[in-house]
């Protein structure tokens, strides 16, 4: 290869050769020992690491597939929100009571602010010349508190949230429209039935009723006297009507 | 063939010295893991920005079906996740990327951090490595809210609480970043989009050009 020797260009207005800086690579006498070329010996070994490691990342996609909650629906506002887990321990400082509410200031912006500024300008909080942690114990306990406190506010958020609860809330829900003229959807609607359980029965802060596998005497039942969260003495109609609505839940296939 | 064509390119444009400058260098001994097992914690960087190329190529793979639109972000979603060949493989591949990469940056990080090897010259180095954190972070805020589901959304609501909160700028900065002062909507996703697709990836791209500049001029920190 002539390496761009003996270039000659029409019109020539570069800046003559002379005036550049010699390629000389980087004099790495001050690290003694077993220097390796980076190209390609060293580049080769990184690509192995990077083959492994994306083995390991490709299993991990192939076991858990990405989630997707059904579609974002504004007028719910009983769902309770989570931020992905490495936002986590900011949520949770905004939980507690010296942090939040008059206090919010403090918790959302003072506190982190002063952590992610001093992190910012580590290099001229901590200006000595000595490397070691064991050299400099401000900053490595300050990092090493840092980190306590995140996995403290990690570990805590997460076990306050519902886990069960937040796999319901969000589940894609087959929506089959229902007969809303139907006389007996009138009166779900007058118990406010459909308030926990859907306008189509899909489900709500309650199970879905559409597509039950229960008889019309077990919904009556549970209509009368509750089940689970669900307090006894909801439907309020006659008898006549409770046997007209078990039907029409009956009847509505998924 | 390849020489020649190599030959034939280097004669006109000298582009040896190009690539010799960012290629020809040694690796010291106490950073490479087939001398001193404990310097894997040195691969954390490269594997940060192994992560970041896969979240760029599968995120430009994604972009091919998702609609940012808030009648069919969704439906684009489910779609590409259900019906199209090795979409799920895809989005997984951005999904759980934008994890991991948080992951090995924070490993990065406290690498650089205990080794003390933001001291003296590489200052600059260590505020940059800091930036490229923030936006990594602002991405996945962003990235959050694209597919449009309920946790999507109801995230978003929280974020934008917060972000209303903040002394005197609050309001505008809701509006900048939402779209309308009350709405979350329509016009909340496209900001979104825009800032997780274009802004940041810019901004991203150009701090992480700047610190592997400044690895090459500076070399890498001496063994401690």
């Amino acid at each position: 290869m002539k390496r761009g020797k003996g270039m000659k260009f029409v019109g020539d207005s570069r800046v003559p050769i002379n005036n550049r800086k010699p390629n000389i690579p980087k004099d790495y006498s001050e690290y003694p020992g077993k220097t390796e070329a980076f190209y390609p010996d060293f580049l080769l070994k990184e690509w192995m690491v990077g083959a492994v490691f994306l083995i390991g990342f490709l299993c991990l996609v192939v076991v858990e597939p990405p989630p997707l909650e059904r579609i974002a629906d504004p007028t719910d506002t009983s769902y309770i929100p989570m931020p992905d887990w490495y936002f986590l321990f900011l949520y949770q400082l905004l939980k507690y009571s010296f942090a939040s509410g008059p206090y919010n200031i403090l918790g959302a912006f003072i506190i982190p602010g002063l952590a992610f500024t001093a992190l910012l300008l580590a290099p001229f909080l901590d200006r000595g010349p000595k490397r070691r942690p064991l050299d400099r114990p401000f900053a490595t306990g300050f990092m090493l508190l840092a980190i306590c406190a995140i996995f403290y506010l990690t570990w805590e958020a997460a076990g306050h949230h519902d886990w069960e609860a937040a796999k319901k809330q969000g589940m894609i829900r087959e929506v089959v429209e229902v007969d809303k003229e139907d006389p007996a959807y009138k009166i779900l609607e007058a118990n406010t039935c459909l308030s926990c359980h859907g306008g189509n029965l899909e489900g709500g802060s309650g199970p879905p009723l559409a597509g039950t596998k229960l008889s019309v005497d077990e919904i009556k039942d549970i209509a009368k006297n509750g089940k689970g969260s669900m307090p006894p003495g909801i439907f309020q109609g006659t008898d006549e009507e409770l046997q007209q609505i078990a039907e029409f839940i009956k009847s509505i296939e998924k | 063939m390849l020489n020649k064509v190599y030959d034939w390119i280097d004669e006109r444009l000298d582009i040896t010295p190009l690539w010799r400058d960012v290629a020809d260098h040694e690796v010291p001994e106490h950073v490479n893991p087939a001398h001193h097992f404990s310097a894997f914690v040195y691969c954390f960087g490269g594997l940060t920005f192994f992560v970041v190329v896969i979240q760029v190529l599968s995120g430009m793979f994604l972009s091919m079906y998702y609609v940012p639109d808030i009648e069919r972000a969704w439906e684009s979603v489910y779609y590409l996740q259900n019906q199209v060949a090795f979409g799920q493989i895809v989005r997984g591949m951005h999904h759980w990327g934008a994890s991991i990469v948080i992951v090995m940056m924070f490993l990065h990080t406290l690498r650089v951090f205990f080794q003390g090897a933001y001291k003296k010259p590489r200052e600059l180095n260590w505020i940059v490595g800091v930036l490229i954190f923030f936006v990594m972070l602002a991405l996945g805020l962003t990235g959050y809210l694209l597919p449009w589901d309920m946790k999507a959304l109801n995230a978003t609501k929280v974020t934008l609480d917060i972000a209303q909160s903040t002394p005197l700028i609050g309001d505008m900065l809701k509006t900048l970043l939402s779209g309308d002062e009350h709405i979350v909507g329509a016009e909340t996703l496209t900001r979104f989009f825009a800032i997780h697709v274009f802004f940041l990836p810019a901004a991203l791209l150009g701090l992480i050009g700047l610190h592997f500049l400044m690895i090459r001029k500076q070399g890498i920190s001496g063994p401690l």
